[in-house]
């Protein structure tokens, strides 16, 4: 019996299981241990990325319900664990330079990897809730990793205290459902919810879980962290931030809005369709002011969580498969503008001044190229990977009825290709000032032509990534 | 009068919205916003127990001790990082943690 509950978690368990020897063998062992850390860490990432692209049929559940192993479940991890590995592997030079390269980071992270992994499984709240704090924890630790900095620690603080504070929305409204419905477990409440409509108390249950679930996704108006967190936090982290966390609380978002209250669309429809419109123009207008390119990508990832939820608000299968293909693209192009972001320095200072990008264009012609792709897809200009993804989301949200929304939504787009032409504008027809002089590492040259010229050519052929959005759907709506 | 579940959920709400607003209305000192954020966790636990006790189901119960340890682990983190700042700041009033206007 435990045997069969132990095979289902298995990916987990081993990266748990590492995660804590990498810990002992950092404590015990004199000498730094740092690089190989995260190297350690990043490569079983890479493996167990593939092991369960390769391995995973069917669905499973463990643990009488709790924890759910089903295509949809794959395709958020595969996404979580391959981007983590690209962020990690991109951290070192950064993290050396800062002297901030001790193998906390990696345990840390590999942790944070566990809960999320554990969120986009959870078929309970109580697993849910267990795998939200297992990341949430980690990721408050890793924002102020950065301890004898005034800023690191202060996102490290406020991210805490917004974190926690949606845990309590989030935890509150569980309670609700729990006492209105009876039951904790996904499948148990969406039984009750069919069979007897959703319970008023259930309803204001459903309103706090769906708010403290929109502080995750820095939807807004929950979105106040964002860019202090981003600005504050050493730029890996920020990186990481913009990448596997996002996937992770859209894809628990998404299961617990279809497994609990897939009875109850009309109910939360209307939440997250306000959450959608909201976070689009926010992060639209918000960004046009900001100098700091950190806190750009900040309310880009506010702008862009808002076209995932407008495709969730669809309340459909396409919409969730739609929402799928844009969260992979939009994490793809992030590792690519992180990796150029990580490598912008001056004489060996980090610059993250969007001014010093002027005129970049004379001094590295090729990465230059390769952050106007990444802007274009970013601001959704055809013919890139980021046109379509935008393209599929509108297309869910006006099958769905939602045409007014799709509308708003491409006036939001118009709006937010302001900032990123403007950034691609400086690159090429800026006024000259002291140029960026920061040497780019293989590894993150290496990510940012990946990155970019996967939304050139991604338009040919994205190696199959709608068959297994939609399978995922399917899984998870079917 | 009898206690009913109501009063409990009555309670529970009530220390909910203290500990909100705690977190929210609070100018001085940044130990009052960790006293809040347990404040809210309390709540949903009599929330959790009370709901629990009323329909005779054990999830409930067993909830509240997951949501018990956690918080003690956000505890722990949240002094953590509240140290860090300090040293770094020299004073833990809210109105100074203004680095960063977000």
């Amino acid at each position: 019996m435990i045997g069969n509950d132990i095979s289902v978690i298995l990916p987990e368990l081993v990266i748990a299981g590492a995660a804590m020897m990498v810990l002992m063998w950092g404590v015990f062992v004199k000498r730094e241990v740092g690089p190989q850390a995260l190297w350690l860490i990043a490569l079983l990432f890479i493996g167990a990325g593939g092991w369960i692209a390769l391995t995973g049929r069917g669905s499973d559940t463990a643990f009488g319900g709790m924890f759910v192993n089903d295509a949809f479940s794959r395709f958020a991890k595969v996404t979580m664990l391959w981007s983590g590995a690209a962020v990690l592997l991109m951290s070192k030079e950064y993290l050396m330079r800062a002297k901030l390269l001790k193998f906390e980071f990696p345990v840390l992270v590999a942790l944070a990897m566990v809960g999320m992994m554990m969120m986009v499984s959870a078929g309970d709240m109580m697993a849910l809730y267990m795998g939200l704090e297992l990341q949430a924890l980690s990721l408050y630790i890793i924002a102020a990793f950065n301890r004898d900095s005034l800023r690191s620690s202060e996102a490290g603080l406020k991210y805490f205290v917004l974190g926690a504070l949606s845990s309590g929305l989030l935890l509150y409204g569980m309670s609700l459902v729990y006492g209105y419905t009876g039951a904790t477990g996904f499948a148990e409440i969406n039984q009750v919810i069919e069979a007897e409509g959703l319970p008023i108390g259930a309803v204001f249950g459903l309103v706090f879980i769906v708010s403290g679930m929109a502080f995750k996704v820095s939807a807004a108006p929950f979105h106040m962290w964002t860019p202090d967190v981003y600005e504050g936090s050493p730029t890996p982290v920020t990186a990481l931030f913009a990448t596997a966390p996002k996937m992770a609380a859209a894809a628990m978002i998404t299961r617990i809005l279809f497994d609990a209250f897939g009875g109850a669309i009309s109910d939360w429809q209307q939440i997250l369709v306000l959450l959608a419109l909201l976070s689009m123009y926010i992060g639209a207008i918000a960004a046009i002011g900001q100098t700091n390119i950190k806190r750009l990508m900040a309310y880009s990832s506010i702008g862009h969580m808002g076209f995932a939820l407008m495709g969730l608000a669809a309340g459909t299968e396409l919409g969730v498969q739609n929402m799928l293909i844009y969260m992979v693209v939009y994490v793809a192009t992030n590792i690519g503008v992180f990796a150029f972001i990580l490598n912008m320095e001056k004489d060996g200072r980090a610059v993250t001044d969007i001014s010093a990008l002027s005129l970049y264009s004379k001094v590295a012609p090729g990465r230059a190229l390769a952050l106007l792709v990444l802007m274009f897809s970013l601001a959704g200009i055809p013919p890139l990977v980021g046109f379509f993804a935008k393209l599929y989301v509108l297309q869910a949200a006006f099958d769905a009825g939602l045409a007014w929304l799709a509308i708003a939504a491409v006036i939001a787009s118009v709006i937010s290709a302001y900032y990123y032409l403007r950034i691609v504008y400086l690159m090429y027809f800026g006024e000259p000032v002291d140029a960026l002089n920061g040497k780019m590492p293989v590894l993150h040259l290496g990510l940012l032509t990946v990155s970019s010229a996967i939304l050139v050519f991604g338009i040919v052929n994205l190696f199959g990534l709608e068959g297994y959005a939609a399978n995922a759907a399917a899984a998870l709506l079917g | 009068m009898s206690i009913g579940i109501e009063h409990y959920l009555t309670v529970a709400a009530m220390l909910f919205v203290i500990g909100i607003f705690g977190i929210f209305l609070n100018r001085k000192n940044i130990i009052v916003i960790l006293m809040s954020i347990e404040l809210m966790l309390l709540a949903v636990n009599i929330n959790m127990v009370a709901f629990s006790s009323y329909m005779g189901d054990l999830a409930g119960q067993i909830f509240t001790l997951f949501i018990l340890t956690v918080a003690a682990a956000e505890a722990a983190i949240g002094l953590a990082i509240l140290v860090v700042f300090y040293r770094n700041r020299g004073s833990i009033d809210v109105s100074d943690v203004n680095v960063m206007k977000g």
